[in-house]
């Protein structure tokens, strides 16, 4: 699935979260969100999953060249926020369960799918696990599990590896990569600039305006420069000069 | 004499070993980084130290105090901020406080006189009476740690103190911790962040509830990676099998533009680039804490 953003404008009270922000979310590729706290990611993830309504522009969504309608684009997108509320003292296989009946799924692609989930996450062992005391990591993957479940064709990501040990963070990612490969268009957000670089392609934000979007490589050729944040660094000087 | 010193530290929780003979010592003013990942046994060391957490076997000082001897004295030397705030969230800040020296038995002067102080160390510019709720996380993180330190500790701990905190919070963060070992404090702090861990002195690395290194960031760099690393920039070119097979490299990291690639044999990337016509951009490169990391507790490259 593709969403392309056109002029995008979110405020709350005086603060303009999102300035006018165009861009094309092709469709199976691994996007990154990039840019400082403050920036406007959240802002618009929630904008593009219909949580928050923008203040003017609009959002086009297709699937295969056929155009799609909000609604039913959004029928086929997950969302997994920065900090999720997961049920505490509900384990990981009561988790699935529950999102199972939510999403009202039939029982026998449940079954497989859930099969297939676990043993992606490496979750098997855990199943019994209240969500309260899991590692992080394991929080994290639980979380990507359940917006997994309903098989959306776009998933939207906040921040997913923040606060993770390398190796859950490592494993994460591979995790993206085989949702990309099976034809999932994921777009994560994130302040590491060595995440950026691990992406299909990125979309750098900065106070709620886009500053560069393409290809990593593309970009660094384009600009002349090594690293991605080199292009923050040079806006951050203009702004401050 | 060692601010913090354990002795063949051994936690057992029915069959399961937690912490397995782990012996270190810090010295005092040391900011002293504990790393692993998730379930290695950090904070059932840290809860050891603090004198929450009887250990099944072997021994552990804090300045000096056996942590199975006098707790009264154990808890009056060491501050401990844990990985879930301790923080009331429906009370205000100078409630949190006042509470806290209650169960200290603080004087009302001492409290007075250590709030001035520690507002003052983490920049705090509100009244006391902001519910810890409405405050942003990073500063509910620096409220954490005045509440730490209220009664003066010299050992500080610190599990995960900016864990999903934002990475501007969080240069904030480390700025005060270095500002504590600066007055002498010892800080012992765990960390998933690895730019965070660089500010250690030393980090301690655990794994399976054994400790598996301990040395400065860049002695771990150094011995972890001898030889150093390669990082070549595969551009389109389908480089990888070639470059794995051929020449006693181990498997490159696939994620990102750049491939980090570590030697089995001194020389090994020299050789096979000489025989490589049209090789892709490529330079040796110092190893991250990251690699060291992935390297040592996983394994793997």
């Amino acid at each position: 699935m593709a969403l392309e953003l056109c002029g995008l404008e979110r405020s709350f009270g005086p603060v303009r979260a999102l300035r006018g922000v165009s861009a094309m979310l092709d469709g199976g590729l691994l996007h990154g969100l990039i840019g400082p706290d403050g920036a406007g990611k959240t802002t618009l993830m929630r904008v593009m999953m219909g949580l928050l309504k923008p203040s003017a522009g609009e959002m086009r969504a297709s699937q295969g060249g056929r155009a799609l309608g909000l609604e039913e684009a959004r029928a086929g997108m997950a969302y997994m926020p920065q900090s999720q509320n997961l049920y505490q003292d509900l384990s990981v296989s009561e988790h699935l369960d529950f999102f199972r009946d939510l999403y009202q799924l039939p029982h026998a692609d449940y079954a497989k799918r859930r099969a297939r989930l676990l043993a992606m996450t490496r979750l098997q062992a855990f199943q019994d696990r209240p969500a309260g005391k899991l590692s992080g990591g394991m929080y994290k993957k639980l979380g990507l599990m359940l917006a997994m479940l309903a098989e959306p064709q776009l998933l939207l990501l906040d921040e997913p590896t923040n606060g993770v040990d390398p190796i859950s963070r490592r494993e994460f990612w591979d995790l993206l990569y085989e949702q990309v490969a099976l034809g999932v268009t994921v777009v994560v957000s994130t302040a590491y600039m060595d995440e950026a670089e691990r992406c299909g392609k990125v979309h750098l934000l900065m106070e709620g305006r886009l500053l560069a979007s393409g290809e990593p490589r593309s970009l660094l050729k384009e600009h002349g420069i090594g690293h991605l944040d080199q292009l923050f660094s040079a806006e951050a000087g203009h702004a401050g000069g | 004499m060692p601010a913090v010193e354990a002795r063949d530290l051994v936690v057992r929780f029915g069959g399961f070993t937690a912490v397995d003979r782990v012996s270190f010592a810090v010295e005092p003013g040391e900011i002293f980084g504990f790393l692993g990942a998730n379930g290695a046994g950090k904070t059932t060391t840290i809860r050891v130290l603090c004198g929450l957490l009887h250990p099944s076997a072997g021994q552990a000082w804090v300045d000096g105090v056996a942590v199975e001897g006098d707790l009264r004295r154990v808890k009056a030397r060491v501050g401990y901020m844990t990985q879930r705030s301790t923080l009331y969230a429906d009370l205000s800040v100078d409630e949190n406080l006042a509470f806290q020296a209650g169960l200290r038995g603080m004087s009302a002067a001492d409290l007075a006189r250590r709030r001035a102080e520690l507002f003052s160390l983490i920049g705090f510019a509100g009244t006391g009476h902001e519910l810890v709720a409405s405050l942003p996380g990073g500063l509910r993180q620096q409220v954490s740690l005045a509440q730490a330190l209220l009664h003066d500790p010299r050992i500080v701990f610190l599990d995960e103190p900016t864990a999903g905190v934002a990475p501007e919070a969080r240069s904030r963060f480390w700025a005060l911790i270095r500002g504590l070992a600066g007055e002498g404090r010892t800080v012992f702090v765990t960390t998933h962040y690895m730019d965070e861990a660089e500010q250690c002195g030393r980090i301690a690395l655990m794994r399976d509830g054994k400790l598996i290194a301990l040395d400065s960031p860049l002695g771990l760099k150094g011995s972890t990676y001898p030889r150093g690393l390669v990082e070549v920039d595969p551009g389109a070119g389908d480089w990888r099998s070639a470059i794995s097979a051929q020449c006693g490299l181990s498997q490159p990291r696939p994620h990102g533009l750049r491939w980090r690639l570590e030697e089995q044999r001194p020389g090994a990337w020299e050789a096979f680039a000489a025989t490589q016509a049209g090789l892709p951009p490529w330079r040796h490169s110092s190893p991250t804490l990251e690699d060291v990391f992935l390297k040592l507790v996983e394994g793997k490259p």
